[in-house]
């Protein structure tokens, strides 16, 4: 036909080495494994390594969501999209209960995900320990040992210093008790969502050639100290489109003022309280007449 | 009323647009052929052959032809066609010593058997433009076949030397004379497995093969400012440029069905073997040390700047000191594939507003109790603090 | 000074470790016992293998003849070099502690002092800041450094400061084995005298067991129960400080005596 490309573009050994990675990730949740990364038709940085994650678990049959920034329609979010729509021909979706592979850079979706989903994070830089201990040779046998005394001083610094833990996204994670891990520059808002849910959670790391894994009902913890314990971001306002309050709000800019209002990074899960809003209201009007 | 933005799909096409419009230019000039790349632009080809790890010359000229010139985009769409190639075989290794010679120097002996062969090189031009350039020569004009000379090697060497028959005596390895004397070590045939970076990731410390292999693909640029680095003083090596030859070399692939070796062709090599700084200890007496540079075509600086930096990252087995940029194994191998910095520098231009947002409000969340401090503080009847510059000039009085 | 009361077990059992470099340049056929609350001291001049049997001991560098067993705090008997490497990186965290003779390579220079001290504690697991804050105070006033200076970095300290920070540092978690390397080498005499009062108060209020390396025989007095002089990597006397110091039998250690400044 057109292309001469196999099946979501990567060879089958590619993809068999890929899902042997992936394997091994999932049964030491949290443990970064090495794997040969390709070079792949979009930059690495731009979402590599999530993309050839997602290429080696897709089936014929999958139903694949992407997204960027919590949104399906961001260039990045489309321009992969496009990707798998071309080479896989998968059925793509925005309704991300529908989606059994969620693809996704810096977001976790707003509404709890079930068994059966694959969550596949695209991911920067895998190493927490990595702006504490450039070397690699030393944060493997760090990792090895459970040497992460430096990540709680990294955390006592920010107290004693700044009255607070620095770090708002990317926050570092202990995973089954065991594995120090970075969740990729999700907002610390997405970490709770990690900790014993029914989906999987895969990350590629494409540039720095690592996978890692959270199977699902596995515990994560974001590292803190008891006496400052770990939270979420807040909002002192609601979504001004469709006034939710408890979800991860985006910042925009309406006027030259400078005038700023805020809305649901989501932007499915928005459309879909919007909708539930509409519903509500016509009911409580169609009740009370 | 705002409302969420949507088009990320109508904006992708339509820049796609204006880059083909872009990337052709004013239509009416000539539209770019691959041939006029592939001999007139050739030393380019030839750099994204070997950063793009791909030997194949059409190729690399189409890949420059659709970047529009910018070589670091070039050599990524050669490294990302690579990967949709299935590997069926592996070659024998390359003898360079039985190489097509275009041009053979070395910097150690005045003269060499063979003779010092300049061949095609910009070294002893002076760097004028030239202006006769600006005129295209017309297909109509025979002056064009007057301009090209009609020369061999033989008549660029620069040092008088015997009448050979044979090409491989004519240019034997210049540091094999040193090996005879016992000054260089012996090469040796490891035993151990070649490494492929393409399949397995690096891991540290790297194996020899594995460090070459990211440094013959490495970019030019970082591997010449660590080589200059070098020299300068960041950890000096002391290199003499032993031999720099380019040419043809054989390609031949065993065939398992047939039970022998099929010559496949020719490829364009440039070699360089430098000659560093003695090393010796009480048990072994003192021999030159060495950095190996190679790459496809006439990359000659890049084959002189992987030399100079393969040698640096030799410190740590020479028991040199390590804390220099260029000897230090993991900064180097880390950051000098061009691919992957070019596509991390240049992610930081995708959307980081969700995680941006998440730091606005702490640093807001901080400037408001650091600006409510403040006014409680000013209310107070402040002590003096010391300044830490008090606390040491107190401390070298009391110990 | 306070003799020790001995106990039968010893904390620490060298037996005949060698770590050569050349001949008779390291250190060879050293054996000996060290108890809980002693204070034994490895005297010599330099090139004579004090730092290499110190590496030795603190678990840096493996000998490559003899054994070194350390007698943890659960009783066992631990050989340095058997057990595997992530043991022997714990017992250098927590059971051991080194004290380095140039405190910037001891500390970490890139976070506050409360941090360098508080560094352990987090590392074995300790989750509460209001309680590490605290260790690192108390900590602070023990070695006689101010609080107010907690969020300091060490680059900002004197020489003096850093090397007490250090203690401090390596205190922390109460080992029970102290190796110190020239604790008070390179500072003024003033500033050597208190960090020497300090040290002689740590080491009985601790109870620690200190091997300390140096080539100054008044700090060797002042703090040394036993002395093991060394001379071209070897122990070439062994004994009390008080009869070493004052009737040396080897004619190096005769030298070494007679060559101290009296005031």
């Amino acid at each position: 036909m057109d292309e001469p490309y196999n099946f979501a573009y990567l060879d089958e050994q590619t993809k068999r080495s890929i899902r042997r990675g992936l394997l091994k990730a999932v049964a030491i949740p949290g443990y970064q494994v090495p794997f040969a990364g390709r070079e792949m038709p979009m930059p690495y940085g731009w979402g590599t390594g999530g993309v050839q994650v997602t290429a080696s678990i897709l089936g014929k049959d999958d139903t694949l969501k992407v997204i960027d920034q919590g949104a399906d329609d961001t260039t990045n979010a489309v321009s992969i999209r496009r990707f798998f729509e071309k080479t896989a021909r998968v059925k793509t979706t925005t309704v991300t209960e529908q989606a059994s592979v969620i693809q996704t850079r810096h977001r976790i979706p707003e509404q709890s995900l079930t068994s059966g989903q694959i969550v596949v994070f695209q991911v920067p830089i895998p190493d927490p320990l990595r702006f504490i201990e450039p070397s690699e040779t030393e944060s493997r046998k760090m990792h090895a040992l459970e040497e992460y005394g430096v990540m709680h001083v990294k955390l006592y610094e920010d107290i004693s210093h700044l009255g607070h833990i620095a770090t708002t996204y990317a926050y570092p994670t202990k995973v089954n008790h065991r594995y120090v891990m970075d969740p990729s520059p999700i907002p610390k808002f997405d970490n709770p969502k990690m900790n014993m849910s029914e989906a999987l959670f895969l990350f590629g790391a494409g540039r720095e050639k690592r996978l890692y894994a959270i199977p699902p009902y596995t515990s994560v913890n974001s590292l803190d100290f008891d006496d400052h314990p770990f939270e979420i971001q807040e909002w002192d306002g609601v979504c001004q489109i469709c006034e939710s309050g408890d979800s991860f709000l985006d910042e925009v800019i309406i006027d030259d003022d400078g005038t700023r209002m805020f809305v649901c990074s989501d932007s499915y899960f928005c459309e879909q309280q919007k909708i539930k809003k509409k519903e509500c209201k016509s009911m409580l009007l169609a009740s009370e007449s | 009323m705002y409302v969420a933005v949507k088009g990320g799909e109508a904006a992708i096409d339509n820049a796609h647009k204006l880059l083909a419009n872009k990337r052709r230019g004013d239509v009416s000039v000539n539209d770019l052929s691959i041939p006029q790349i592939k001999q007139q632009l050739s030393l380019a080809v030839d750099r994204v052959m070997t950063e793009g790890s791909l030997y194949d010359q059409d190729l690399a000229a189409l890949a420059i032809k659709q970047a529009m010139g910018d070589t670091i985009e070039a050599i990524f769409l050669l490294r990302a066609y690579r990967t949709t190639l299935p590997r069926f075989n592996f070659t024998q290794v390359i003898d360079t010593s039985a190489m097509r010679v275009e041009r053979r120097i070395s910097a150690i002996y005045k003269d060499i058997p063979g003779g010092q062969a300049l061949g095609p090189t910009f070294d002893y031009t002076h760097r004028l433009l030239d202006f006769s350039l600006l005129v295209e020569e017309n297909e109509n004009d025979d002056s064009h076949l007057l301009k090209k000379t009609d020369v061999g090697i033989e008549s660029s060497i620069s040092t008088l030397s015997d009448e050979a028959t044979d090409h491989l005596e004519k240019y034997p390895r210049v540091l094999d004379f040193l090996q005879q004397e016992g000054l260089l070590p012996a090469s040796v045939n490891s035993a151990q497995a070649v490494d492929d970076i393409t399949r397995e990731p690096l891991d540290y410390p790297t194996s020899r093969s594995a460090r070459l292999q990211q440094l013959t693909r490495a970019d030019e640029g970082f591997l010449l400012a660590l080589g200059y680095s070098t020299q300068r003083g960041y950890g000096r090596t002391h290199p003499f440029a032993g031999e720099i030859r380019m040419g043809y070399v054989d390609v031949s692939v065993t065939v398992d069905e047939l039970g022998f070796d099929i010559c496949l062709g020719e490829i364009c090599v440039s070699e360089c073997e430098m000659v560093n700084q003695f090393a010796g200890n009480q048990t072994q007496p003192p021999q030159f040390t060495q950095g190996y540079g190679i790459s496809f075509g006439f990359c000659e600086r890049k084959t002189l700047a992987m030399a100079l930096v393969d040698r640096s990252l030799q410190a740590k087995e020479l028991g040199e000191a390590t804390d220099t940029p260029a000897a230090s194994e993991e900064f180097v191998l880390s950051h000098c594939d061009n691919v992957e910095a070019s596509g991390f520098v240049s992610h930081l231009k995708l959307p980081h507003y969700v995680d941006f947002q998440s730091e606005l409000a702490l640093v807001r969340k901080m400037r408001k109790e650091y600006f409510v401090k403040n006014t409680e503080n000013a209310s107070e009847d402040s002590a003096t603090t010391k300044t830490q510059s008090q606390y040491k000039s107190e401390e070298r009085t009391n110990g | 000074m306070k003799l020790p009361v001995l106990v039968e077990q010893p904390i620490l059992q060298v037996n005949n470790v060698n770590k050569l470099y050349g001949i008779n340049r390291g250190c060879q056929e050293i054996s000996f016992d060290l108890y809980p609350g002693e204070v034994l001291g490895i005297v010599g001049e330099s090139g004579s293998g004090k730092s290499t049997l110190l590496k030795s001991l603190s678990g840096e560098c493996p000998p490559e003849v003899g054994d070194i067993l350390f007698k943890a705090l659960n009783g066992e008997s631990l050989n340095l070099y058997e057990v595997d490497e992530a043991r022997r990186r714990l017992l250098m965290r927590s059971e051991f502690g080194i004290v380095k003779q140039n405190p910037r390579d001891g500390l970490r220079l890139s976070v506050s002092a409360g941090a360098n001290i508080g560094e352990r504690l987090m590392a074995v697991g300790n989750r509460h800041y209001g309680d590490i804050r605290g260790a690192a105070s108390s900590w602070l006033q023990q070695v006689e450094i101010e609080t107010e200076r907690m969020d300091d970095f060490p680059e900002s300290f004197s020489g003096g400061m850093q090397q007490r920070l250090q203690i401090a540092r390596v205190l922390v978690t109460k080992p029970r084995l102290v190796l110190m390397d020239e604790p008070t080498g390179g500072l003024d005499v003033s500033v050597q005298a208190r960090l020497l009062d300090m040290i002689r108060s740590l080491v009985t209020d601790l109870n620690l067991s200190v091997v300390m390396v140096t080539h100054d025989l008044a700090v060797a007095r002042l703090l040394c129960h036993r002395l093991l002089v060394m001379q071209k990597s070897r122990v070439i006397e062994s004994g009390l400080t008080d009869q070493i110091l004052d009737d040396p039998q080897h004619p190096y250690t005769q030298l070494l005596v007679s060559s101290v400044l009296t005031p």
